[in-house]
């Protein structure tokens, strides 16, 4: 990706959050994305949301497969450290790393080319792995830096800016994680900053496997008339069924909810996701009821936005695995190596 | 062929043939032990199908005082008990030799030969006789071919009723089983044939010092000992057995006493891919990590080999080869990914790669691997095979100095990063060809991006030639560099020197060893050197320098060493000849005397 260095000139009067960082420390280099990019509103969004959670830049690991979705890790906190791999592995990456090192916080940026054509199979068992995670997928139906050909995510019927017609079936990723267990689903606009901050903030506290799929335009190849995934399609047809707030730890938690239709979950770390139902008959910790409310309003032409699913309780991948709760890294060698005569009482067995 | 008289007392071959899947591996493995507690030196060589049940499987035994331990170069003795396989079996004893056989059906003519002595047992009746359920009486019969072999061979009844005590002393009724199958096999022969035969064993002490294990148990062990927390992996023949040893001695070395927690992650991936994918993720947040694999695992691996090799992660990857191209035969040995390894993934790459030839190297060379990886940053191989990862060596006792610290290379800590005025990546500041790198989580000045595509010295993405190529050529320096901190090779020379060299790798070692040490008895001078790491040392050019022809014996179809020493040193293309075995089995050194034979004859006049 490219690299272009921002101007470090910020307002004297910017605000600072817990850590004492303004907004501005939460960014990273200079986007070369092009202008008017869904994705870059997505990088908006996690500046705000690291910002707003005070979280420690150096403590976070940002990880990318490949394309213009994977670029975006570096135009976000800066000071942390990024790694951007290959083609649709990112969720391999992640979970050796996570196994190493539990303490840090996870985002991996994928896209739809990335995480449900090249790298489906990853995609697929790092949910299954709850790899404790905030998993961006931002959904544009197009490959971009091949210049315009169908993704697995564009709809029957969509059309390319070439004028060709797709006439296959495609893979909703929302469905997809629902089926195999995801803990945690949502779908939001990258044009939405209001919703989707929310929803990243509470992926970021959830422990598991946090996935946002988020709609994020293709302004150079998929933005016209025919396409599906265009900033006016988007908007015409996204329906959100419920709102999402965010409470971390450290606010003032109210117990009592005014509303009788929000309802309040406690994530693992102490922190809070207030829900607010717009659809009535919504039920998001209903897995299957989910499953079939998404499916009527996906043959209505409708995108159902928002926290879809949430399950806050549960065992991530290490819960699964047993791991002691100090980092794999910060073991000293003199714990992990047996010594000689653990060697010697071994071998008398092998005789 | 040929009467072999010089076999005898602690000197065989013994092959026993049975049906896969029948429990014969554990009766095997019983009569191996059994020998080895003997005091004799011996070695197991498990020739088995791609299957659960039902294929013909073979276990070869080579008893040998001299300590020899490649494959037996023939077959005094075979327990033919698999009427599928006769033909080839009964074909395979020595003229002179002994078959022992299930008389229980009559043995058909077409099978009989008048240079090898019979001896049929009616295993399968006295076990129907003695033993309830079609289940026991299959297990037991394979126990009284080991009580026959008790009798004929003359061996201890103590140590053999000693290891089923062992090994069933919390099952009593089993153990009895055992003990009763034994006696039937032992007390048939012994009234029915003259015992013992003139092979047979005796009670010596010459494996005091020794242990018997596999190569992937000894990998996994030093894993384990080299301080590896992370272990991925997708289960593949012949490499599975490297996992399932780290996990056991996890489970018993590496369990905090506290909390009863693991001080560990396995993690069984999707595929090859995602193993390697979790090894570099591992890597680079600092763990020592790692993936046992073979072939086919290579060839899905090296996308993000290259990956590791560019972004300069360290990484372990153990490469338990069998017989390819493809799937191949998946249960036979070969020394076919040389070539792979050396050079996995697109584009220019270039790996540390070191060659164990047996179990106690595969410890040795799993704590040097990692030593190695995170000294010069890069993906490092130990390639082994499925001989050396799957059956039963005798190798002296491994050993550990307490006193290990390992080689983490350089990382910079919190305090060396608060204190630098900045830091860049791949900056080489001391002319090493090695930057220090830093861990994700410990400072934010030592935050940078990891990636695959182009980058410049100072860690930022790049498209600029120059920029581009004093990356890549420090690169290539620094694996090079590695070349001296490899396992140097192993040298066997004649005073004086001789004209004639012989190279080989791996597990060919000991049946070149025991090649040449019957040339030498016959007074021919041949010089020998295992190739053990790669990038080569100095002293492989030196060797063939000094030498007017090299020999180099491997186990692949492609001579893929020579051309690889061809390729990697300035050697005399003419001066490289080549002896390959690639059939899938173990080496005996039958292959290497046969091969050698024409440059014997040919330097015959010199050295005479």
């Amino acid at each position: 990706m490219s690299y272009i260095t921002k101007p470090s000139a910020r307002h004297p009067r910017l605000p600072s959050n817990a850590v004492g960082l303004t907004v501005r420390d939460y960014e990273g280099s200079m986007s070369t994305l092009c202008a008017g990019c869904g994705h870059d509103s997505v990088t908006a969004a996690l500046v705000q949301a690291f910002f707003e959670l005070d979280i420690e830049p150096h403590r976070v690991a940002k990880l990318s497969g490949i394309g213009c979705s994977s670029k975006t890790p570096a135009y976000f906190v800066s000071e942390a450290h990024g790694f951007n791999s290959v083609h649709g592995r990112m969720p391999a990456i992640a979970a050796g790393a996570n196994a190493a090192n539990r303490d840090l916080l996870y985002v991996g940026i994928s896209g739809d080319g990335d995480s449900l054509s090249i790298g489906l199979g990853q995609f697929c068992h790092a949910i299954r792995r709850n790899v404790n995670m905030l998993y961006v997928l931002e959904n544009n139906g197009v490959y971009g830096l091949t210049k315009g050909q169908f993704s697995a995510s564009a709809d029957i019927g969509t059309t390319s800016k070439r004028g060709e017609v797709n006439e296959q079936e495609p893979i909703d990723p929302v469905n997809l994680a629902l089926s195999l267990g995801a803990t945690f689903v949502a779908r939001s606009f990258s044009g939405d900053k209001a919703q989707l901050v929310p929803i990243l903030k509470a992926g970021l506290a959830h422990n598991g496997f946090a996935f946002v799929d988020v709609i994020s335009p293709c302004v150079t190849f998929n933005d016209h008339e025919g396409s599906t995934k265009s900033y006016a399609y988007t908007r015409d047809n996204m329906h959100e069924v419920i709102e999402t707030d965010f409470v971390p730890l450290r606010a003032e938690i109210k117990t009592d909810y005014a509303d009788g239709s929000v309802q309040a979950i406690t994530m693992h770390d102490g922190s809070v996701v207030k829900l607010r139902k717009v659809t009535e008959q919504y039920d998001p910790n209903d897995r299957s009821g989910v499953v079939d409310y998404l499916s009527e309003t996906r043959s209505r032409g409708e995108i159902a936005t928002g926290l879809l699913f949430l399950e806050a309780a549960g065992a991530d991948m290490h819960g699964f695995q047993g791991t002691v709760d100090q980092p794999l890294v910060d073991i000293p060698y003199e714990t992990l190596c047996p010594g000689s005569a653990a060697l010697d009482q071994l071998q008398a067995e092998w005789r | 062929m040929a009467h072999d008289s010089s076999h005898g007392v602690n000197d065989f071959g013994l092959k026993i043939a049975t049906v896969n899947g029948t429990g014969s591996a554990s009766a095997n493995g019983l009569l191996l032990q059994a020998l080895f507690r003997m005091g004799v030196p011996v070695s197991g060589k498990n020739v088995f199908p791609s299957n659960i049940q039902g294929l013909p499987t073979w276990y070869e035994i080579r008893v040998n005082a001299d300590g020899y331990t490649a494959r037996s170069p023939d077959f005094q003795l075979v327990v033919a008990m698999n009427p599928e396989s006769y033909a080839r079996d009964i074909e395979e004893v020595v003229s002179g030799g002994w078959i022992l056989y299930d008389s229980s059906r009559e043995l058909s003519e077409e099978f009989k030969r008048d240079d090898v002595t019979f001896i049929g047992v009616p295993f399968a009746d006295l076990c129907v006789t003695r033993f309830d359920g079609s289940r026991t009486r299959i297990l037991m019969k394979n126990i009284t071919y080991v009580g026959a072999l008790v009798a004929l061979l003359d061996i201890d009844m103590d140590v053999v009723k000693g290891m089923l005590q062992e090994k069933f002393a919390t099952k009593q009724h089993l153990m009895e089983a055992n003990f009763i199958a034994i006696e039937l096999g032992r007390d048939y022969v012994l009234e029915h044939f003259d015992c013992p035969l003139p092979i047979r064993l005796e009670t010596v002490d010459a494996t005091k010092d020794s242990v018997m294990v596999t190569g992937n148990a000894a990998a996994a062990l030093g894993c384990v000992y080299a301080g590896a927390t992370v272990g991925a992996w997708y289960p593949i023949t012949p490499a599975t057995s490297v996992m399932d040893g780290f996990t056991e001695y996890c489970n018993r070395f590496r369990i905090d006493p506290e909390t009863g927690k693991k001080n560990f992650c396995i993690i069984q991936a999707e595929d090859e891919l995602a193993a390697a994918g979790m090894v570099i993720g591992a890597s680079w947040m600092g763990a020592r990590a790692f993936t046992p694999t073979a072939g086919p695992g290579i060839s899905l691996m090296t996308e993000f080999i290259g990956l590791a090799y560019y972004a300069e992660v360290p990484s372990v990857f153990f490469d338990i080869q069998r017989a390819g191209p493809s799937t191949g035969m998946p249960t036979r040995t070969q020394q076919g990914d040389l070539l792979l390894c050396v050079y996995a993934s697109h584009g220019d790459t270039k790996h540390i790669v070191l060659f164990p030839g047996d179990p106690k190297e595969c410890f040795e060379f799993a704590v040097a691997a990692f030593d190695l990886a995170e000294r010069f940053q890069t993906p490092t191989f130990v390639v082994s095979d499925l001989d050396i990862g799957m059956n039963d060596w005798m190798i002296p006792k491994l050993e550990w100095d307490d006193d290990f610290v390992p080689d983490r290379g350089k990382v910079l800590s919190a305090e060396e990063l608060e204190q630098a005025e900045r830091f860049y990546r791949y900056l080489d500041v001391d002319g090493d060809h090695v930057a220090a790198r830093t861990l994700p989580g410990v400072h934010g000045k030592g935050a940078y991006f990891t990636r695959g595509s182009g980058h410049d010295k100072y860690g930022r993405y790049t498209e600029d030639s120059d920029e581009y190529v004093e990356v890549m050529d420090r690169l290539l320096k620094k694996v090079e560099s590695a070349a001296d901190a490899v396992p140097a090779p192993e040298l066997h020379t004649v005073e004086g020197g001789s004209r004639l060299g012989l190279i080989s790798i791996g597990g060919c070692h000991w049946a070149v060893l025991e090649a040449r040490d019957q040339l030498l008895r016959d007074g021919v001078q041949v010089d020998y050197l295992r190739v053990r790491g790669f990038p080569f040392s100095s002293a492989v050019e030196r060797f063939i320098d000094e030498h007017d022809v090299v020999v180099v014996v491997e186990q692949n179809r492609d001579e893929q060493l020579r051309k690889l020493l061809l390729l990697e040193t300035n050697c005399v293309k003419q001066k490289l000849e080549s002896i390959t075995d690639y059939g899938g089995q173990p080496l005996s050194k039958g292959v290497v005397l046969e091969g050698l034979a024409p440059y014997l004859e040919a330097l015959a006049v010199e050295v005479s």
